[in-house]
């Protein structure tokens, strides 16, 4: 085992849950977890390397071959649309793409519809697909007060469990697609590191906890 | 002129090399202006990497473009002479939006085109050169094939059209295997085409194993295209360097038959694409077939480390006051022993050099 793996990892607790399933699958590195102010680490003997990024870097880091590979939300790659293998749904991290209105709202079909999101092409390519001529907001958070504010009509953004939906009398009334952690590659080092790879993809697949 | 390995960089001798390489082959060069229509452009969108071209009015109102593409110009400038094809390469700047959409960029780009009377000799010989140019780039370097023919033959036996056709597209070159697993159970593909759609993805890399397997698949000629074509350059140096993915996919409109990428170690993006593109000459009013490939330059930047890199060998320092035929006849002695020299009166900020002499009265020294 002569080259070494780097993975880019989204910080936050989806990361450290990916993390162990990596060590588990045989790719540790302890020192990642130690509270320190160290940015990348290594396991030399193992010969793989590890850095957290912000969750929506990770697929820049591995598109632009700073990292072989990354674990990125599909709602990214969705967004972002980078140029990198998707190799493996780790199913882990699920949520949804959801269409949210204020409960019981009558949306008017002759109308352009305001959709308030952080998720600007995802929207775009949804409501594209159903002929419906609409006017993005961009927000960059709280997604859910633009409805209640009359901002927008709807909110396109990512569901977990819909409490926070719920709390502010929203609802979903449509998916948009189902999400979950994604394994990314970056092309060209799946070309030169493809057996260390697609070991690792077998290791994980192993693991589905 | 002694162009010496020092002062060029990678980038420009490897282009040197490459142009002397196709002309080797009978491939002449070509050269365009640096405009074109951008009704060219306006109208085959789908050939380009980008919708968003540079488009402004020359001084008779007519809507140009600064040229975001090579090939268009080239298959639409040419004349079909029955049963010879039309060989060409280019150097040229095209101008695109950059990755990550942050304004053009102006990027260098050399190829080859081979358009007309293409037969199987032709897509071999183009292979040959994709390969040998990236071999000489780099000894570590691998040439991915895959056949849009045979990857479009599965998706259609799926059942698979429309929307869902560019998706499963879409999935295989993302090697995304679960996705293209959800969208057979979702458009309710039978079982066996399903499995032989999904099974392109796990086809192994190694070229031989890869042709079998691809053997297995329901898409026997097309496979056969591939063995012939690459059996062609079996006993090339090149031969190792080819492997099958076939995630090296392209846009299904314009591309058909044999389609190639290639990439070499330490650069993480392709450096040189191309394929068949038949569709395309017949929509431009031409007859045959056509053949080619881009060399992009511009990813070859990252390869040379810039720890290594020198502004010169030497920094020589000469006093104020000193005869200008004295410092030049030390320029060109230093010259002489092959070394690269700048001549200052203090040492620049921020410039790197192998070594710093000193001009004085008695010579050229190391220390003052």
């Amino acid at each position: 085992m002569s080259e070494w793996l780097t993975v880019a990892l989204p910080k936050g607790r989806l990361g450290e849950k990916v993390y162990d399933r990596f060590a588990r699958a045989g790719y540790p590195c302890p020192d990642i977890l130690a509270d320190t102010r160290q940015l990348i680490f290594e396991n030399a003997e193992l010969r793989v390397r590890y850095f957290w990024a912000k969750p929506s870097d990770v697929s820049i880091y591995v598109e632009q071959g700073a990292a072989d590979i990354g674990v990125a939300g599909k709602d990214i790659l969705m967004e972002y649309r980078p140029d990198v293998y998707e190799l493996l749904d780790l199913k882990t991290g699920r949520c949804r793409m959801a269409v949210a209105a204020p409960a019981g709202a009558w949306l008017d079909p002759e109308r352009t519809l305001r959709v308030a999101t952080k998720f600007s092409r995802i929207a775009k390519d949804y409501y594209t697909k159903l002929g419906r001529d609409i006017e993005i907001i961009h927000l960059n958070g709280s997604i859910e007060i633009a409805p209640l504010l009359r901002l927008s009509d709807v909110i396109v953004d990512i569901v977990e469990t819909g409490t926070t939906l719920r709390e502010n009398h929203l609802e979903v009334i449509d998916t948009v697609a189902q999400l979950s952690a994604r394994l990314i590659a970056n092309k060209a080092a799946y070309a030169f590191k493809r057996d260390r790879i697609t070991a690792l993809m077998a290791a994980l697949e192993e693991d589905k906890a | 002129m002694n162009l010496s390995d020092r002062i060029l960089k990678p980038e420009e001798r490897i282009l040197f090399s490459l142009r002397s390489l196709y002309g080797e082959y009978g491939y002449t060069p070509y050269k365009m202006r640096k405009f074109e229509s951008y009704d060219l452009y306006a109208g085959n969108k789908d050939f380009l990497s980008s919708e968003q071209v540079i488009a402004f009015s020359d001084t008779d109102g007519a809507l140009l473009a600064l040229k975001p593409d090579v090939t268009l110009s080239i298959v639409r400038s040419g004349r079909d002479e029955p049963g010879t094809a039309q060989k060409v390469y280019y150097q040229e700047n095209v101008y695109r939006p950059a990755r990550q959409g942050q304004g053009f960029r102006e990027i260098m780009q050399t190829g080859v085109e081979c358009i007309g009377a293409v037969d199987e000799y032709c897509l071999s010989e183009v292979l040959l050169l994709a390969a040998e140019s990236l071999r000489r780039i780099s000894p570590r370097a691998v040439l991915h094939l895959s056949h849009m023919g045979l990857v479009r033959k599965l998706i259609a036996r799926a059942g698979l059209t429309g929307q869902a056709e560019q998706r499963a597209v879409a999935a295989i070159a993302a090697r995304s295997a679960h996705e293209l697993a959800a969208l057979c159970e979702e458009n309710g593909c039978a079982r066996e085409q399903a499995d032989a759609l999904c099974g392109l993805i796990g086809i192994p890399s190694g070229l031989e194993a890869a042709l079998e397997a691809l053997g297995r698949l329901p898409c026997a000629e097309e496979t056969a295209a591939l063995r012939r074509v690459t059996d062609a350059l079996r006993d090339t140096p090149v031969y190792g360097m080819l492997s099958v993915d076939v995630s090296t996919v392209n846009d299904l409109g314009y591309y058909n038959g044999l389609v190639f990428r290639g990439y070499v170690d330490g650069v993480p993006e392709r450096v040189i694409a191309g394929g068949q593109y038949d569709p395309l000459v017949r929509k431009l009013g031409r007859r045959g077939g056509a053949i080619g490939f881009a060399v992009y330059l511009d990813a070859l930047e990252r390869m040379q480390e810039a720890s290594d890199r020198l502004d010169a060998d030497v920094l020589l320092i000469y006093p104020e006051g000193a005869s200008p035929a004295a410092v030049l006849e030390a320029v060109k002695g230093l010259s002489a022993e092959g070394l690269t020299v700048c001549a200052q009166k203090a040492a620049p900020e921020r410039q790197r050099f192998g070594k710093t002499l000193y001009l004085t009265e008695s010579g050229v020294k190391e220390r003052v």
